[in-house]
């Protein structure tokens, strides 16, 4: 893993729907082995595995040794740090510009 | 993380902050730092193992109604400024105060280039309210979790300033 995962990296980690799913499903239920995923993915071991890396790659999945297994876990702070500087600053004034006009134009039926 | 322990019920959060780590310490530790970012109130440590941790209401929290002190627990493990190891329990909803106590550990890692790894580890197993109070969903109201303090502690020691 790179020392500091770029923004790059995170957006490019999630401009794929496998990994945007393998991402809903550490959500739904953290700490899964490469096994578990493997059979729920319907996918190859090695597919899975270059997808982990990726998501790995953008501190989005962390991993942690159990016994024997390695267990996977859903890094949401990344996709927070995008929504802090990437949405919040963009869609704060639109929405409420839009929610004005909208309660605007409602007022005048 | 106790090989007993039901390893969906834990959550990780991991940052990359550009910071000495004893400077990180401070800010996980120290009430006048605490009261800075996050959700702002001041967070007091006994820091040895068997000390008390209390994180106070802010004057906001209390015109809201609750109480002076929102968060308890104690210290199990110190190792500044590295690892700190502690309970954590919500004092604010009767469910979370009923619950008991979660188990909760600062790692802060130098990583080179001036970064430090910051990583809070949240066991929360048997605690279904307050693993719903530190879910990942970041955009609820009066929300933020984890992920919302982490980020907010980035921008405060990165450019002197928080977020909110």
């Amino acid at each position: 893993m790179p020392e500091v995962a770029s923004d790059d990296a995170v957006f490019k980690a999630l401009a794929d729907r496998t990994r945007r799913s393998l991402l809903d499903r550490l959500f739904e239920r953290d700490g899964a082995s490469l096994g578990e995923l493997e059979a729920e993915l319907s996918m190859s071991r090695f597919g899975v595995m270059k997808h982990l890396r990726i998501l790995e790659d953008a501190n989005l999945v962390i991993t942690r040794r159990s016994g024997r297994k390695k267990l996977h876990y859903l890094n949401p702070v990344p996709i927070r740090l995008i929504h802090d500087r990437w949405i919040d600053k963009y869609t704060e004034r639109r929405v409420s510009m839009l929610v004005d006009l909208k309660t605007k134009l409602e007022s005048r039926e | 993380m106790s090989t007993t322990t039901d390893p969906a019920t834990t959550k990780i959060f991991e940052i990359y902050i550009k910071a000495p780590a004893s400077e990180i310490w401070t800010a996980i530790t120290d009430p006048e730092w605490t009261a800075r970012y996050g959700y702002k109130g001041p967070s007091q440590y006994e820091l040895r193992p068997g000390g008390a941790f209390r994180a106070h209401a802010t004057p906001g929290m209390r015109e809201m109604g609750l109480p002076d002190v929102v968060v308890d627990g104690e210290v199990l493990e110190v190792d500044p400024p590295r690892k700190l190891v502690q309970t954590y329990r919500f004092l604010f909803n009767e469910e979370t105060k009923a619950e008991g106590f979660s188990r909760l550990t600062w790692e802060i890692n130098e990583t080179g280039a001036g970064f430090c790894r910051v990583t809070i580890t949240h066991e929360l197993e048997g605690l279904p309210g307050m693993a719903g109070a530190v879910s990942s969903k970041f955009n609820e109201q009066g929300g933020g979790g984890w992920g919302w303090i982490l980020s907010d502690l980035k921008s405060l020691l990165e450019t002197g300033k928080a977020m909110a």
